[in-house]
């Protein structure tokens, strides 16, 4: 009897890059439900808009690249459609398409595959999509309409007219960019600081809520449900999470203890803006991230630091985007000096 | 009845897989026939190949010594049945992956007689131990575990070490093996008799005898002979069922929560571990004179239709064992000597039976996994490798061929164990790819030595032209001298011929 000739080890591996994707992306869901409730449907159409582009681009890079005949293989891994939802939850619900394009295509033709594809992309994909559009469309990237409260004077567009907002890029009739768009949170306080008000001042608007703004913070907790979903289900690990919130919580408490009048809390940062994303979802994008466990965390830490320092002391009202890109070109160097000790070398400090 | 103990050390990683076991050990070891052929290879461990010493022809009887070590690290081959020497040629053997290797074949006559020992030894704990060794050499005893390192030697050369611990190996992390699991079973007294034989060669007081935690039965039964035995130095020890920790140096940490240093042995951290087979088979040798020329091997997996434990002689074939166990079944493919991490695939089922050969796993249809996908970095690898290594960076520089960052990220520290495989979402064969990076680097380093030594041959042929060409030089200007020297003389002395020559005339 012939029998077949393998390679050890012969049990079958236990995961796969389509499944982790996917688990990513139902983690997502309750983020964008809630994104939806508090901020209207606009989302949903970013999302598709950026999931056409995602794939188009994908499909039309190895076309270019001569990998025609992984093009099936490649976009069932979900990689472009993770970038895509990514792109989508950063952007504001009003976004005329051409803009989620101009993100989409940047994300998966620039930042991914003039890079190799996936595995060898040295940026996160979605951030620096998401960086090449807030800085080239400001305007757009600062029209975040006001949360569903029911208790402002504030009328919420129509799902036609969001429609036709993000297909043509104007305002409805009778209404201008000033009538639609609120300050975030993030941008009221940076702002309002800058003005000499006081954070206690500046707490008692209701858009505030009750930590980090209106929607804002429940957005945060549904990102965080599926966030620890994406721990319990072992997708990502807890080291990324962990000190991404450690880099941020612990000056912005510090600064606080220091002087409440003029910093915000640390609550305010974790739960606005996009902290809680950035820990769970964008932050432990593996390929750009730091490799070793230890690496790992040092690297988050420096994404949680530079986010406050941004935020603190920066020009843009939120730095999740830029923190991550920052931490990405630090990542190798980090690989390499928090290397884990390997079982039987002489430890640091010890002769051999 | 003394109870385990639990006490620690760490081990990194690792994998909790399912563990295949209980189809094998539903039944008590079976004893399979005496075959119509038995085919013996002369290298059946470590070292170099024993040398034949029997004539084709010749008849042979179970337990005569067929094949002498040769060489300083080796062990004798055994016949493992009686009957008749009919040919000593190459065959397909498992260590080459069913290529072809030399081997003694012995027709069996069925009788199965036993050689009578002429003398009858001392009890062992009266003999010095230099003399237990030698007599363990004679028995042809390897290591059991599937390193099949030559036993006696293991121990010569952890006799010169500082030793403060035997570790007894009876934790068989691999899925499907039971070999060890229904030795300890059945047969803890030849066990822990193996153990007490080791500890009065080497003078050590205390002796860990290890068992996963799967293994309930075996460690009960452990338990009770330990109680029989009255003997305080053995302790049993109950490790988690994690994969990989009975590998040696992986066990070291485990119970003793020391790093065997890189490149060296347990013994350089005072370990000494021996696999609960080997133990068994030194027992067997010590008191009883058998030396080792049959083992228990585990025949399973959804290939074979009965799977057993198996009393097997060595060189049986894997047909002969598979025949009694009922045979394959419709579903049998692949064919697998070992485990299922670190088991060897062949083609023929011709390769027979050895000291090495704890299991024969037959598995149907390979599963069908997706093609290889480039590595995302997700570090699952790192998190489960017992080294910590970090197999993503090692797979990055193995592509590139970058070999000093290979050796710096420890490459060579690999076991390959197999876990990183089994998590990576790329379905990259890291395991492998890991193998072939390491024969390159060995290949370079090989071809560095070479090139080291033609370079010093060329210095050292140069430097002998200089100084050939020197010394010439150097008559040449003495030869110069002398009938420089000799020349008013020489000159003196023709004239004066001449002279004397012209005055004759």
């Amino acid at each position: 009897m012939e029998f077949v000739r393998r390679e050890a080890p012969y049990l079958a591996p236990k995961a796969d890059v389509a499944t982790m994707m996917l688990h990513v992306l139902f983690a997502l869901a309750p983020a964008v439900l809630a994104h939806v409730w508090y901020f209207g449907p606009g989302i949903l159409f970013n999302l598709i808009i950026a999931a056409v582009f995602c794939i188009a681009g994908e499909a039309l890079m190895l076309g270019a690249r001569g990998r025609g005949r992984h093009i099936q293989t490649t976009l069932a891994d979900y990689s472009a459609l993770v970038t895509a939802a990514l792109l989508a939850l950063a952007l504001p619900s009003l976004t005329p398409w051409w803009v989620t394009a101009t993100g989409s295509l940047f994300a998966v033709v620039v930042a991914k595959h003039l890079y190799g594809g996936l595995g060898f992309n040295v940026f996160n994909p979605a951030m620096a999509g998401y960086v090449v559009i807030l800085v080239t469309y400001p305007l757009d990237m600062n029209l975040w309409v006001a949360p569903r409260m029911g208790d402002i004077d504030y009328e919420s567009l129509t799902i036609i007219q969001t429609f036709m907002y993000t297909l043509t890029g104007s305002y409805p009739d009778g209404l201008t960019f000033d009538a639609i768009s609120r300050a975030t949170p993030l941008d009221a306080v940076q702002s309002g600081l800058r003005e000499m008000r006081t954070f206690a001042e500046l707490r008692v608007n209701p858009m505030m809520g009750d930590f980090g703004g209106r929607g804002w913070e429940w957005i945060g907790n549904f990102t965080a449900i599926g966030g620890f979903w994406l721990l319990i289900k072992r997708v990502i690990r807890w080291q990324i999470p962990t000190g991404v919130f450690a880099g941020l919580l612990i000056p912005a408490g510090l600064m606080y203890l220091i002087d409440p009048g003029t910093h915000a809390t640390p609550g305010f940062h974790l739960f606005s803006g996009a902290t809680i994303l950035c820990a769970f979802f964008i932050a432990t994008d593996p390929v750009s991230a730091a490799t070793s466990p230890k690496g790992r965390f040092v690297y988050a830490i420096g994404i949680g630091f530079l986010i406050y320092a941004i935020r603190r002391w920066g020009s843009y009202a939120d730095g999740v985007a830029f923190a991550v890109l920052l931490m990405n070109m630090a990542a190798p160097a980090i690989d390499y000096v928090t290397r884990p000790h390997i079982v039987g070398h002489p430890r640091r400090g010890e002769k051999q | 009845m003394s109870a385990p103990t639990y006490d620690l050390g760490k081990l990194h990683g690792g994998l909790r897989l399912e563990d295949h076991k209980s189809e094998s050990t539903a039944h008590a070891i079976q004893r399979a026939p005496v075959p119509k052929h038995l085919v013996l290879p002369i290298a059946q461990h470590v070292g170099d190949a024993a040398q034949p010493i029997v004539g084709i022809g010749e008849r042979v009887l179970k337990g005569q010594l067929i094949a002498e070590p040769d060489g300083t690290l080796g062990a004798p081959v055994h016949a493992s049945s009686s009957g008749k020497v009919v040919a000593i040629e190459p065959w397909p053997v498992v260590r080459r992956y069913g290529a072809k290797a030399p081997c003694i074949v012995i027709e069996c006559d069925g009788e199965d007689r036993a050689i009578e020992r002429a003398d009858t030894p001392p009890p062992y704990d009266t003999l010095p131990p230099d003399v237990l060794l030698t007599m363990i050499l004679q028995g042809g005893i390897v290591g059991l575990g599937g390193a099949v390192f030559p036993t006696a030697q293991k121990l010569m050369q952890a006799v010169t070490c500082e030793l403060t611990f035997l570790i007894l190996n009876g934790v068989e992390c691999e899925p499907y093996i039971s070999c060890d699991d229904v030795l300890m079973r059945e047969h803890a007294h030849r066990v822990l008799g193996g153990a007490q034989i080791l500890m009065h060669a080497l003078s050590l007081d205390i002796g860990y005898v290890v068992v996963e935690s799967d293994k309930p039965e075996a460690i009960r039964r452990l338990a009770d002979v330990l109680g029989e035995l009255g003997d305080d130095r053995l302790v049993l020890k109950q490790v988690p069922t994690i994969y990989p920790s009975g590998g040696e140096d992986q066990l070291v940490q485990l119970v003793t929560n020391l790093e065997v240093p890189s490149g060296g042995l347990p013994t350089d951290v005072g370990c000494l571990v021996q696999n609960v087979g080997t133990a068994a088979a030194i027992h067997d040798w010590i008191i009883e004179h058998e030396p080792l020329v049959s083992r228990i091997t585990t025949v399973t997996g959804d290939g074979i239709a009965q799977p057993m434990n198996v009393d097997v002689r060595l060189g049986t074939t894997v047909a002969d064992i598979v025949n009694f166990a009922g045979g394959y079944t419709e579903r049998a493919q692949q064919l697998i000597i070992g485990g299922p991490m670190t088991g060897k695939s062949v083609t023929t089922d011709e390769v027979p039976i050895v000291k090495a050969t704890n299991c024969i796993l037959v598995l149907s249809e390979p599963p069908v996994i997706g093609d290889e996908r480039p590595c995302i970095r997700c570090g699952e690898c790192a998190e489960v490798c017992p080294i910590q290594l970090l197999p993503q960076q090692l797979f990055w520089y193995a592509c590139a061929d970058a070999e000093g960052k290979l050796r710096r990220h420890g490459l060579t520290d690999c076991i390959e164990c197999g876990c990183c495989d089994l998590v990576c979402p790329s379905h990259i064969p890291l395991t492998a790819d890991f193998r072939k990076a390491k024969g390159r680097i060995r290949e370079l380093a090989d071809e560095k030595a070479r090139a080291e030594r033609a370079r010093r041959r060329f210095e050292a042929r140069n430097q002998r032209l200089d100084e050939e060409r020197q010394q010439r030089d150097r008559d040449l200007a003495q030869q110069k001298e002398t009938a420089k020297r000799a020349g008013p003389a020489a000159i003196a002395e023709i004239l004066r011929r001449k002279q004397q020559k012209s005055d004759e005339d």
